[in-house]
């Protein structure tokens, strides 16, 4: 229905016909103030359990890593300021599940459990979940996580619910800088490209999307990101691939061995009648 | 802003996206500053010197905005003689009583003003008119009259300024407040500002800078603040200061500039608008003093001004009494003005808690406040709650000012116990905002209206409910009453009709009646139609208007998209729905926009009124070239230039000769507890702060004096965004208690070496008052500056902890004291002197000898800090 | 270019999430796992050439390996009861669930060898279940090694070439011991040359996986390997697979020396399944792992 311009259209290749627009997050961490209304939200809407109080002393960020039950995650780091500038510079940035164009988690799932909705994102079913737990150690950006009280694997959904009714997920719309931006995920591109013009232009270098690309190592991200930063000073991983791109080869050489055994066997047996 | 109102933040971010310059002025670099160009660090305390360094750039480099500042100020009006000012007096100002550590301000107005006793003391019994006596001006009712400072009454003026004082049109003769503020802060140098603030001259000159290039006919301004510069026992002078660079730089009553004061939470701004404050009756209108205001004419007379809006402070007031007592009040009775209570002196919240503590005041009600956890010196809110007959909390959950008596931290020290605390404490559940019909008044005088979303559960009832059926049920009890003093309660306007099955109040016929309406009951659409013969009630003057045409005004959402960027239909805002405030500045005196780029509101000569995008905040058809008659008085006083309709002259004040009980002009003095001394004058402290003189109130030592290095550091009290307040509202819940889940104090490295603490570990800190235990975080964020040649480390501590809920942890504002802002008894919690060790702190009994100990060390006597 | 010791990470914290298997359940079961499948194909082998004595234990041992595997599996899951939602689908590209058909079609078949073996019932269904079991048994046997491989797991992802035939090598050495260590000595011969070829190739297989991971530089993917408890574990394994050859070799002669050999090789084989698991926690665990390797593979400017 929608031309992709992405090149890439996961709900097609899903299945799903005549499908809305992939939709996606663009996090503009540069505009991002660390309010944490973003957690907040979601774990509102989506009756997310509470994670663990406790103080990390990692700066303000108490929720530590994304998981079974936290599926937006602000990080702070405390940095000296680059140079012309001086004193400190506090980075902020809303993590969430990127919805991977080639989706780790989506692929080794046994169950059918993880599926493609029809706009592009990544969801799991919490009634088919058997929670074997092979999608936790699948994710490249260690995203997705199984949950003690019920067992079960559980991530961001983009508020599937919500986009079925039309609506933009919470945590964008509690979002109050539009740090978290919804929408065809190829206007979020465009402007997203755009803004890092305007950031370089004004003399921030270090601005750069991450996950923007459909060539990267995952097809770029359903949700992808502005940031001021090397993607590991925020705890992502510089150049992630998704695990699928080496299964075939890793298919090839299970093969390989398992003719040997059978090969060893085989000629074990021939001879030697006893 | 950005931590304590992420959502109103998101403008600054909007006007950052169109090139605006953000500055951010703070002990701590916080969320704010990680998105503003530029952070200034400075010590807490020290703003008035930064401020009035900024003013003294401008005055002495001339980047004022001359052509307002002569038309709009009062920068060419004369002083009396008698004036002296801080650079006289090593600090003070003249009319100081240091005896009765008072200031008259009789020297402090203009010149040619009547000379007069004091405002309040003209018409004491018997000498109606005359001069009082010698001592009238320093008697004990003159000083009850100050304590209750007048300060936060609307329109000051009163006899100390009046409508045509004597000018210098050239600003050049040395007693034109001009030159007067010229030479007051010709010490407030870059070099001053270093030595007080811990500023850089560089970063300082770069301000300068980025704030005059700013300011202008093209471009202008805004100063944003909140409690960081009002929590001091300066707190209203550091306003005044920004009040004074804003004016000297043109940027009052223009768009992009004024000044925004920042209310800390939902509907501050309408519980000071319609006041929960004692001092204070709707609409800023003063709540009469027993000395002074006898009758109602008398009352007017002593408040009024001759001139502006002001003028007509007694059709407010009439209204007001017209909307309480309804029938009841009449010309005869002086519309039942002896019904309102009297004021005796200051029955701040801290006065009352002395009282309480003193067993003077039996009973208490909380609505939503949490004073065990959110005031001041905790352990003094402590015990005045043990010592009342009843308290009644209404909250939305069990805050520890309901549970004090069962889990406050004095029953774990052993100083109270349960069974000997003889308080009756009664916990009503509060509706929450969604289970309410009501107002929001918020920061900008922009009222929204808020619709039930869903009926409140069990017992839970609205404040309006409880407010409503208490009158009525004691309205009931004295229905047969023949005594006197039962009539103010009998004769109150008290018919509000009820829905529901909760027979819940409706919040709409409330709004109908602070609106307000005329003798046949049509509502009113305009303050200016308010009168002082009875045939108008209003029950808040400045929201006169809000429903206009019975169309509940407040309730409007047309979206910004659909309307201009003023965007008059969103809400509603006091007064008329003008957005700025005094925004005729934002035209020269010819009626033409400073600039087009600035434009705001202008004189249309052919329809002869003023338009524009805004509603002009000025009399619609009165032309720019008008000029009153000798005799005129109120509205027609008003020329065509007077663009601060409020104040006495019409004028926007530079020098304050009257509203401000510590001072026409700011100065700096240091906070209560510091460990410096003033580099300014020699007077240390503010001569005239209020202090609660109370033996659970000690005073640290400051300065150079004795005892002073045993608390050598300055904490800051502040909020997060992850709380609320006093925690009522967040402590409470999962999702917000495991953002922030403990109490910490922020700690430079440099103080963590200095003192073995280590991130994640725990430090105590203590004051005379207490000693609290807190997580650590070690960071950058909060850097040592250098302060008069030594090395100053400041500590951060968010305030929101108390003993219930999910998170739960020590309260910082245990260690406060109450030396208070003189003008509106506000707390100093911005500027602490304190000690802090590693480890956690005694439990029980030692707890209190470990605080003993520090206040032995420091020599700290009943008197110590309460010098003038 | 001689890599950068300097890397940032969050505070030290890991960036994927390491897996949430217990190593009982799962590291047991790549060695029981491997231990069936390898099992039924020596059982196959040596059902065909006649060797009943060796092909009896064979197939006993698939059988009792496999129950105890799919226990463990069950157990493994964070909601058991549902664990018949591994055969809603069948997907290619998740070695779980190509594991989950193949174990559905090998239980049975494995079971039922050893059934018709123990009870003598319907003796030609049990010798075609046989040759079922052997030739679905080096499947069971390797296709674990794609499971564990086929995740983001820095030291598993980055062996997945050597894996299968460490397996592979791995199971055979198990199956091998385990009819040395249960078989008569002249009965053993399949047994005992299947433990020398497996045991050869372990050696072999582990030697070239954790040489061709090392890289200069502060994140070696062959130091989860070498290191800490993983470390200990993969050459105490080593040591035991070694001795376990030398005395299956030399203990053509000696049932002592044999049933010696024969558990050690079964040692070594479930010592190194778990030493693999472990360093592949280490590796999850510790955020250079994932951060160097991949910054290292990136041009100076950061894009990929």
């Amino acid at each position: 229905m929608n031309p992709d311009v992405s090149g890439a259209d996961p709900a097609a290749r899903a299945g799903h016909v005549d499908h809305p627009p992939r939709m996606g997050f663009f996090t503009d961490t540069s505009i991002c103030i660390g309010c944490k209304a973003c957690e907040v939200a979601c774990k509102e809407w989506n009756a997310v359990p509470e994670d663990g109080i406790s103080l990390s002393g990692m700066s303000y960020d108490n929720t530590v890593s994304l998981g079974a039950s936290t599926w937006r995650h602000v990080a702070f780091i405390e940095q000296p300021a680059r140079p012309p500038a001086e004193g400190i510079r506090w980075l902020m940035s809303s993590d969430v599940c990127k919805h991977c164009t080639e989706s780790a988690c989506l692929d080794v799932c046994p169950t059918g459990a993880l599926f493609r909705t029809e706009f592009g994102t990544v969801v799991v079913q919490d009634d088919v979940c058997n929670g074997c737990g092979y999608c936790v150690p699948a994710c490249p950006f260690g995203v997705i996580a199984r949950r003690e009280e019920d067992g079960q694997a559980h991530k961001c959904t983009l508020c599937y619910d919500r986009l079925g009714a039309g609506l933009e997920p919470a945590c964008a719309k509690a979002c109050p800088t539009q740090s978290i931006q919804f929408g065809p995920l190829d206007e979020l591109r465009e402007r997203a490209r755009l803004r890092v013009d305007d950031l370089h232009a004004a003399g921030e270098d270090q601005a750069r999307l991450y996950l923007d690309d459909p060539a990267d190592g995952i097809g770029g991200g359903g949700a992808f990101f502005l940031l001021l930063d090397e993607p590991e000073v925020y705890g992502l991983p510089p150049d992630p691939v998704v695990t699928t791109r080496d299964l075939p080869s890793m298919w090839r050489h299970v093969a390989i061995a398992a003719a040997g055994l059978a090969g060893a066997a085989i000629a074990l047996g021939l001879g030697r009648r006893r | 802003m950005a931590e304590c109102h992420p959502v109103g933040f998101q403008w600054v971010m909007e006007a950052k996206a169109r090139g605006a310059t953000v500055i951010h002025v703070d002990p701590r670099f916080t969320r704010t500053s990680a998105l503003a160009d530029l952070h200034v660090p400075l010590r807490a305390g020290s703003d008035i010197v930064f401020l009035g360094g900024i003013v003294n750039y401008v005055l002495a480099s001339e980047k004022y905005f001359r052509d307002y500042v002569l038309n709009y100020t009062n920068a060419a009006t004369l002083l009396t003689e008698d004036f002296a000012d801080t650079e006289d007096l090593d600090g003070v100002f003249s009319g100081l009583d240091r005896e009765h550590r008072t200031y008259d301000f009789e020297t402090w107005r203009y010149q040619g003003a009547e000379v007069s006793a004091a405002a309040g003391d003209r018409d004491r019994p018997g000498e109606p008119g005359e001069p009082g006596e010698p001592d009238a001006s320093h008697g004990p009712e003159h000083r009850q009259v100050r304590q209750a400072a007048r300060g936060e009454a609307h329109g000051a003026g009163g006899a100390a300024a009046h409508r045509d004082p004597d000018r210098d049109e050239t600003l050049q003769d040395p007693r034109c407040v001009f030159q007067v503020l010229k030479r007051h802060f010709a010490r407030y140098t870059p070099d001053m500002v270093e030595q007080a603030c811990g500023v850089p001259p560089e970063v300082f000159a770069r301000v300068c800078q980025l704030v005059t290039d700013n300011s202008g006919p093209e471009r202008t301004t805004a100063v944003v603040y909140s409690v960081g510069w009002t929590q001091h026992t300066v707190g209203a002078q550091y306003i005044r200061t920004a009040a004074i660079l804003q004016l000297l730089l043109g940027n009052i009553g223009r768009p992009g500039g004024g000044i925004l004061a920042l209310r800390g939470h939902a509907s501050i701004q309408g519980s000071t608008d319609i006041p929960t404050l004692f001092d204070l009756l709707p609409g800023y209108l003063p709540t009469p003093h027993v000395h002074g205001n006898e009758d109602l004419a008398t009352y007017v007379d002593a408040e009024s001004t001759d001139k502006g809006f002001w003028a007509d402070m007694g059709s407010y007031m009439v209204s007001l009494l017209k909307a309480w007592w309804g029938e009841a009040a009449t010309a005869d009775n002086d519309f039942c003005y002896d019904y309102l209570p009297r004021l005796t002196g200051s029955h701040s919240t801290y006065e009352t808690v002395a009282a309480q503590i003193a067993g003077d005041c039996p009973g208490y009600f909380l609505f939503g406040e949490n004073p065990a956890v959110g005031s001041a010196n905790g352990r003094m809110q402590r015990f005045g709650l043990a010592n009342l007959d009843w308290l009644v909390v209404r909250d939305l959950v069990m805050i520890e000012s309901a549970t004090f008596w069962q889990n406050g931290p004095e029953i774990e020290t052993g100083e109270m116990r349960t069974e000997d605390i003889g308080t009756e404490v009664f916990f009503l559940p509060a509706a929450a905002h969604t289970e309410k019909n009501g107002s929001f008044t918020n920061t900008q005088r922009m009222l929204q209206w808020h619709h039930e979303a869903v009926e409140p559960a069990g017992d839970v009832r609205s404040d309006l409910w409880f407010a409503y059926h208490l009158g009525r049920r004691i309205r009931e009890k004295l229905a047969a009453s023949a005594d006197e003093m039962d009539r103010p309660v009998q004769d109150l306007t008290w018919d509000y009709p009820v829905e529901g099955p909760l027979a819940e109040p409706s919040a709409e016929a409330v709004l109908a009646e602070v609106n307000g309406w005329d003798a046949n009951g049509k509502p009113l659409s305009s303050y200016t139609q308010l009168k002082d013969d009875g045939s108008t009630a209003c029950g808040c003057w400045i929201y006169c208007g809000v429903r206009a045409d019975g169309v509940n005004q407040a309730a409007r959402r047309k979206p910004g998209s659909e309307q201009s960027w003023v965007a008059p239909e969103w809400g509603w805002a006091w007064p008329a729905n003008r957005r700025i405030l005094y925004n005729r500045a934002s035209a020269d005196p010819d009626g033409k926009p400073w600039s087009e780029r600035k434009a705001l509101v202008w004189w249309d000569a052919d329809e002869g009124k003023w338009t524009g995008h805004d509603v002009a905040d000025f009399i619609a058809d009165r032309a720019p070239s008008y000029r009153p008659d000798a005799d005129a008085t109120g509205v027609a006083a008003i020329s065509g230039v007077d663009p601060f309709i409020l104040q006495a002259d019409g004028k926007g004040w530079l020098f304050a000769p009257a509203g401000l009980v510590d001072g026409p002009l700011p100065a700096h003095y240091e906070p209560q507890e510091s460990p410096f001394t003033n580099p300014v004058y020699g007077q240390q402290r503010n001569p005239v702060r209020e202090i609660i003189r109370h033996p659970r109130n000690p005073l640290q030592p400051s300065g150079r004096e004795l005892g002073s290095e045993v608390f050598p550091y300055v904490a800051t009290t502040y909020r997060l965004t992850e709380h609320h307040t006093a925690g009522g509202m967040s402590r409470m819940l999962p999702y917000l208690s495991e953002l922030q889940p403990e109490f910490f104090c922020e700690v430079s490295p440099e103080l963590a070496a200095e003192r073995g603490l280590e991130n994640g570990g725990w430090a105590t800190i203590v004051t005379a008052r207490a000693a609290v235990e807190a997580r650590v975080l070690v960071t950058e964020r909060i850097r040592p500056i250098e302060v008069q040649g030594r090395r100053l480390h400041q500590i951060g501590l968010p305030y929101h902890w108390g003993a219930n809920g999910l998170s739960t942890g020590d309260s910082a504002n245990d260690l406060a004291h109450l030396a208070l802002d003189p003008n509106v008894h506000i707390q100093e919690v911005k500027a602490l002197a304190c000690d802090i060790r590693p480890g956690r702190r005694p439990r029980g009994p030692a707890l209190r000898e470990l605080v003993r100990g520090y206040a032995r060390r420091a020599g700290i006597t009943d008197d110590t800090g309460t010098e003038v | 270019m001689v890599p950068d010791a300097q890397f940032s990470s969050y505070y030290g914290r890991p960036v994927i999430k390491e897996p949430v298997w217990q190593a009982p359940d799962v590291a047991g079961y790549l060695f029981f796992g491997g231990l069936a499948g390898a099992s039924s194909v020596l059982a196959a082998s040596a059902h065909v050439s006649g060797h009943r004595d060796v092909a009896r234990v064979a197939k006993l041992t698939a059988l009792g390996a496999i129950s105890l595997s799919a226990a463990a599996l069950v157990h493994d899951l964070g909601r058991p009861a549902r664990f018949t939602n591994m055969l809603r689908v069948f997907k290619p590209s998740s070695p779980m669930s190509v594991g989950s058909w193949l174990l559905a079609g090998y239980g049975p078949v494995a079971g039922a060898a050893a059934v018709s073996e123990v009870t003598g019932i319907l003796p030609a269904a049990g010798a075609a279940a046989t040759l079922g079991a052997g030739l679905l048994g080096p499947a069971i046997a390797t296709y674990t090694a794609a499971l564990i491989c086929d995740t983001a797991v820095p030291a598993w992802h980055a062996g997945y070439r050597e894996m299968p035939y460490v397996f592979a090598g791995s199971a055979a050495s198990a199956a091998g011991g385990m009819g040395l260590l249960a078989t008569a000595l002249d009965a053993a011969e399949p047994a005992r040359r299947l433990a020398v070829l497996g045991a050869g190739a372990e050696l072999v297989a582990k030697r070239r996986l954790i040489k061709r991971l090392a890289t200069p530089g502060p994140a070696s993917l062959s130091e989860p390997y070498e290191t800490g408890r993983a470390g200990v574990m993969l050459r105490v394994a080593e040591g035991l697979t070694a001795g376990g050859l030398a005395g299956a070799l030399l203990g053509r002669r000696s049932r002592a020396l044999s049933a010696l050999s024969g558990a050690s090789l079964l040692a070594a084989s479930a010592l190194t399944r778990f030493g693999i698991f472990e360093a592949g926690m280490a590796s999850a665990r510790d955020p250079k792992y994932t951060i160097v390797p991949q910054r290292q593979r990136l041009p100076q400017d950061g894009r990929p």
